[in-house]
Order: structure tokens, then C-alpha cells, then sequence
């Protein structure tokens, strides 16, 4: 009773152990700073999935604990990488322009260097002007502000037109993809201002950091997720831990209830949405530049799809579980479609397995959600009652909470 | 005893089925209630009325020493102005402790932010522990609450009606499932709550009403039937036909 119900949840250590060690496993593995057993590549790959399972628990927030089955955080997730994007690509061809203009006889007037960064930036979609969304480009502090601020306003009047009027479950999806869609949709136009569906490419490339290399690079923003992995993950153990969590809990399983406790539930809703939104940005924001590039394809609605596939295979409801979930499909993913997993000849028909990944996903997802909807976080259920022990046949069914207490 | 609600000229209709016809009833502060009437006789959308779950088609129900208007108002909004209720079919948070559905019933700040910084207080812990022992679940508290059995689902949304510490405590059809004796044990509890506040009670047990002791309003096909003392109404012949008849 005198720890704070966060670590009263022995999870949220056991889960920070366990980032920590990885952490300190990629550092000595790595090309940069161990002894180079992996490469630079997954390394990325590695720092790449941390960003996926911060947005897989913030998903797990909005829909396992709060029955808000989003279909849109991925475009959350987006805006973050476009935010973060616009400053990379701004500032690195600043650099080469100003690098290739320096040779001039006479130096380069700043209307010059602009005019060449924008012909550099969006010749590609037969223009050179900057449209007005680029206007903070040149600064890092103002697009790392944007990284929250935009997903945060977007999904505040987003939430709030739909939850004030009532609009709930299955929905609510439909609303939620239509959003992304028409992001997407939008994005794709060239003269969108984000260079159509082309999107922004060299985002590997910090500018600044030239003298580094990319081995360096990446186990650099590998800590940065895993450091923001970590922070996220206690943010969110805050939020659902404790009176919060117990009312969050109950919107999910029964809202009108809720509102007769006197609790504004839209507000709630419009709370949790709102601040796993900016998660899912920041998520976004240290994902594209170790991806390298980002395009409207990304936020179209399949991504977030597959994040509700992620959570439910990994166990909803449980932080841990949807990180699981994450790295674990998304691991099993690239290896399936990367040609990793080898074909299996049935004599009469050839198992190609990246065509036929999707299929096995989804029948996996359909199996988890039918028969084990604990998903993979519940087998940690059997580890966890083992360690409470036994109170005997009539107190089986009683919780860890009252064991203790005996 | 001042005023306390209001309801007047109140009508409902449910695809041109019309639940309440013109209801007009007043309650009081501190007053103990019962109103009783056959099936379908519109007690439950009564309290919905009153709730905000239900929006009238005519009629006024006001509140307080100001007369809010209800009508206007949001569930949550009735609700934190003092309302409390508990429903027909007990509603628990199945899934939570009996201490947690305590612990959100409690009067305390409602917003997000309040309830995100919100530090358990030694206050809230000793009124949890003084509800749980009032509603006999002492010892049930770290359980699950959709373990417990019926009867004491009814007595938790009781204590969370209580630990909202209402003005007024619209209890629908509190007795049901329970023993003889835990029958008796609501009453009481409900007479003492009244001794403060405003209790409306929707009982059919007849015992049960006659042991509250109390003003009788009949409900019938959405209006007021009779109104008085239990044993005033019981000799109306109206009432007599329509429900203590068959
Ligand atoms: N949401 C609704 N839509 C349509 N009809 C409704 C609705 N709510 C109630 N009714 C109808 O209004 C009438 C009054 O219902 P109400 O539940 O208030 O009765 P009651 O007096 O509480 O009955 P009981 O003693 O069975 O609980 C019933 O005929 C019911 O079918
Ligand atoms: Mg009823």
C-alpha cells in the first residue's frame, strides 16, 4: 500500500529491464560503438521497431484500456515523420546549395540560395516555390514543436467533433479511416506542398553530422527510441494505473454508466486520444529519419490496420503485450517478405511466402482474436500466477492482491 | 422540507408510444419516497427523465434552490449537481475491484486532469472502508466485482450511490435478488440516507414499501395514479384495479 500503484505494477520494471539490457546489448553489438557483430542496417531496423512498439502501446492505450478502436494513428505517426522530414530535407540541401554556390564569383544572395533550395526540393513536382506549410522548415526547434502540436490539434478537433457527438464504436472506425484516408489522399496530390508521392527522401542524412557516418547515426537514434520507448512506456503505465485507469477502464466497458457517475466522458475520450496521438507523432518523428524516407503510401489506411493487428496478436489491454505484439509481427513480417523464410514446395502448388504472408497474418489474427483473445502477452498470465502461489482450491479464483494480504 | 425536484407537465413518447402522460411530481428535501405501479407504467423512464438519459417531448423538471433546468443538461453535469442513481439491473464495473467502483463513485473532482493527479487521500481510504462495511462488503473489497452474486452486485452500486454523497438517490428496484434479511438491511439503509436527503425508491415488493414507511406516488400508463400514505393509496379503487388486483 505505500508504493505507488505504477510500480506497484511489477511489469512496468520488469519492461524497463528489459529495454535497458537490449539497449546496452545493441551499443555493444553495433558498428559504432561494440564490436560490429550487427550491421549498421539493423541496427536502423532494430531502432526502427522501437518506434513501432511506442506507437503499438499507444494504440494499446486508446483502444485496449479506453475501447476507442482508432483506425487513424498511423497518420498521427505520419505527420510526425513529414514534421521532422521537412526540416532534414530543408537543411541538408541548404547545405549542398549553399556548398555548390559558394564557388561563385560573387557570393549568393539569400533569395538566390532559396530560390535553388526550392528548385532542388520540388523540381521533382515541376516547381520551385515554397508552398506556406514549409515556412518554419529552416528552424528545428519550431518542426520539433510541430512533431506535437499539429498531431496533437488534429486529433483535438478530430476527437472532439466525433466524441461530442456521440459517435462510438465500430463508427468511430470508419471516421477514424476516413481521416487517414483523406490525408493519404491529399499527401499524394503534387501540389500538396510534401512533393506528392514522392514524398521526402535522404532523411538519413543529418545535416550537421556529416563527419559521423551512419554507423554512428543509427545506434545514436536507436537510444533515442528506446529512451523515448522507455519514457512512453511509464507515461502510459501513469495514465492507466491509479483513478485514471479505473475510469478509462470503465468508459471502455461502460460509458453510459460512466456519465452517470457524473464523469464527462467525451473529455476522457478527447484526453486519451489527443495525448497518444502526439505519442504516435513522436514515434513517427525518430522513425523516418532511420528509414531514410517517407511517402503518403505510409499513412494510408492499411498501416493503421495493421497497428490494430499488432495489438490484439500481442494483447490487448496490456502495455507489454502490444509491444510484444509489434515486434514480433513486424520482426516476422520482414523476415516472411524479405524472402527469409524458405518456400515450401507442395508438389503441386509452390508456397511463396511473400505472397502469402498477408494470408497467414491474417488467419493468425483471426485465430488469436477466436480462441486466445489474451493474445501473446496473456501466456505471461501463467508465469505471473505460478510466482503468487497457490491459495489452495477455495481461494484459486481470488486475486494477487488478497494473497498477499494473508 | 424545501422543494427539492420539480417535475411538471413531463410527456415522453417512444415511437408514438406515449411512456409518460403528463407527469407531474414533486420531491422534497429530506424526503423518502416510494412509487410503485404495474409493469410499464414508466417509473424507470421517469428516472431517466431526471437523469438526462431520456429527453422529454414536453414539461419542465427543475432542481434545487435556483429551479435549474434539467432538461438542458448533460448525464454527467445531472449527475455532478447531485444526482445519483442506481439501476433497475445492478451496473458495476465487472471487471474492477469493489474498492475501485467505490473509489470512482466517491465525491471528488470529475475532470481528467483532477482524476490523472489524483493522490489517494487517508479521507477517501476511511470513507471506502466505512461504505464497504455499511454495505456489508468489508472483506469483498480487493475482489472483482462481477465475481460477487447478485445480491451484492445490488449492494455495491448501493455504496457507490452513497460514496457520491447525492442530494438526491434515485434507486431503482433495489431489492431484487435479495434475502429476507438483506431486504430488511436496505431499508434501513435507505430510511437512514433519507434522513438527510431525498430517496426515491421504484419497489414492486409490497412488504418492502410498507416496511419504508413512507409517501406512496402510483405510476400508471406514465402518470400519477394516487399519492399519499401506503395505506391511502392501497384502499383507492383505481389503484386496486389496475395493480394491487391482479
Ligand atoms: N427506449 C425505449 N424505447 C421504446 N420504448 C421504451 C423505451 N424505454 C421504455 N419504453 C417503454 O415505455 C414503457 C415504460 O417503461 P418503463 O421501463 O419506464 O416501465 P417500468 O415502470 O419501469 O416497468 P418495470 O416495472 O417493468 O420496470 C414500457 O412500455 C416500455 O416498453
Ligand atoms: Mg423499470
Amino acid at each position: 500500500m505505500t508504493r505507488t500503484p505504477l510500480f506497484a505494477n511489477r511489469s512496468v520494471l520488469i519492461v524497463l529491464l528489459v529495454l535497458a539490457l537490449f539497449t546496452v546489448f545493441v551499443t555493444l553489438a553495433s558498428q559504432a560503438t561494440g564490436f560490429g557483430w550487427i550491421s549498421t542496417s539493423f541496427v536502423k531496423t532494430l531502432g526502427k521497431t522501437l518506434c513501432l512498439c511506442l506507437i503499438a502501446i499507444a494504440m494499446d492505450v486508446v483502444w485496449g484500456y479506453c475501447g476507442i478502436l482508432s483506425l487513424g494513428h498511423f497518420a498521427f505517426f505520419g505527420i510526425g515523420g513529414y514534421a521532422v522530414g521537412m526540416w532534414l530535407m530543408y537543411a541538408r540541401t541548404e547545405q549542398i546549395v549553399a556548398g555548390s554556390l559558394a564557388g561563385q564569383a560573387l557570393p549568393a544572395t539569400p533569395e538566390e540560395i532559396s530560390a535553388a533550395i526550392g528548385t532542388q526540393i520540388f523540381g521533382v513536382v515541376g516547381s520551385s516555390e515554397f508552398p506556406p506549410i514549409w515556412a518554419f522548415a529552416h528552424s528545428l526547434p519550431l518542426q520539433l514543436l510541430a512533431v506535437v502540436i499539429v498531431p496533437g490539434l488534429l486529433a483535438l478537433v478530430f476527437g472532439w467533433l466525433a466524441f461530442r457527438s456521440r459517435v462510438t464504436g465500430v463508427y468511430l472506425s470508419i471516421l477514424t479511416q476516413a481521416m487517414t484516408l483523406a490525408l493519404a489522399l491529399y499527401l499524394f496530390q503534387n501540389d500538396s506542398g510534401l512533393r506528392g508521392n514522392n514524398g521526402l527522401s535522404g532523411l538519413q542524412n543529418i545535416p550537421g553530422l556529416d563527419a559521423w557516418g551512419q554507423d554512428w547515426i543509427s545506434i545514436v537514434f536507436f537510444w533515442a527510441s528506446a529512451l523515448a520507448l522507455g519514457l512512453g512506456y511509464l507515461l502510459f503505465s501513469w495514465v492507466v494505473s491509479g483513478k485514471m485507469g479505473s475510469v478509462i477502464r470503465a468508459i471502455r466497458d461502460d460509458e453510459a454508466r460512466v456519465r452517470f457517475l457524473g464523469y464527462h466522458v467525451e473529455s476522457y475520450k478527447l484526453f486519451v486520444f489527443t495525448i497518444t496521438a502526439m505519442v504516435a507523432a513522436v514515434a513517427g518523428a525518430l522513425y523516418y529519419p532511420q528509414a531514410g524516407i517517407i511517402n503518403p503510401a505510409e499513412i494510408a489506411p492499411i498501416a493503421s490496420i495493421y497497428l490494430a493487428v499488432w495489438v490484439a496478436i500481442g494483447g490487448r489491454g496490456r502495455l507489454y503485450g502490444a509491444a510484444i505484439g509489434a515486434v514480433f509481427v513486424s520482426l516476422a513480417s520482414s523476415w516472411f517478405t524479405g524472402g527469409g523464410a524458405p518456400d515450401i514446395d507442395l508438389g503441386f502448388y509452390k508456397l511463396v511466402w511473400t505472397d502469402w504472408w498477408l494470408v497467414l497474418l491474417g488467419l493468425s489474427f483471426v485465430a488469436v482474436t477466436l480462441f486466445f483473445p489474451q493474445g501473446i502477452g496473456g501466456l505471461f498470465d501463467f508465469v505471473a500466477v505460478k510466482r503468487q502461489g497457490d491459495f489452495g482450491p477455495d481461494d484459486g479464483s481470488w486475486r494477487s492482491e488478497e494473497g498477499e494480504a494473508k | 422540507m424545501t422543494t427539492l425536484l420539480e417535475v411538471s407537465g413531463v410527456s415522453v413518447t417512444f415511437d408514438g408510444f406515449r411512456a409518460i402522460n403528463n407527469l407531474s411530481i414533486s420531491i422534497g428535501e429530506p424526503e423518502l419516497r416510494a412509487v410503485i405501479g404495474p409493469n410499464g407504467a414508466g417509473k424507470t423512464t421517469f428516472m431517466d427523465i431526471i437523469t438526462g438519459k431520456t429527453k422529454p417531448d414536453s414539461g419542465h423538471v427543475l432542481w434545487g434552490e435556483k429551479s435549474l433546468n434539467l432538461l438542458g443538461m448533460s448525464e454527467s453535469r445531472i449527475a455532478r449537481e447531485g444526482i445519483g442513481r442506481k439501476f433497475q439491473k445492478p451496473t458495476v464495473f465487472e471487471a474492477q475491484t469493489v474498492r475501485e467502483n467505490l473509489a470512482m463513485a466517491l465525491r471528488n473532482d470529475r475532470g481528467p486532469f483532477d482524476v490523472l493527479f489524483y493522490k489517494r487521500s487517508q479521507r477517501d481510504s476511511t470513507r471506502i472502508l466505512e461504505l464497504a462495511e455499511e454495505i456489508g462488503l468489508l472483506d469483498q473489497l480487493a475482489r472483482k466485482a462481477g465475481e460477487l452474486s447478485h445480491g451484492q452486485k445490488q449492494w455495491l452500486e448501493i455504496g457507490m450511490l452513497l460514496a457520491q454523497d447525492p442530494r438526491l438517490l434515485l434507486v431503482d428496484e433495489p431489492a431484487a435478488g435479495m434475502t429476507p434479511a438483506e431486504r430488511e438491511q436496505t431499508t434501513d439503509l435507505l430510511k437512514r440516507a433519507a434522513e438527510t436527503r431525498a430517496v426515491v425508491v421504484v419497489e414492486h415488493d409490497m412488504e418492502f414499501v410498507r416496511r419504508l414507511n413512507c409517501k406512496v406516488t402510483v405510476l400508471h400508463e406514465g402518470s400519477v395514479l394516487a399519492e399519499g400514505s401506503l395505506d391511502h393509496v392501497t384502499k383507492n379503487p383505481e389503484v386496486i384495479e389496475v395493480y394491487l388486483g391482479r
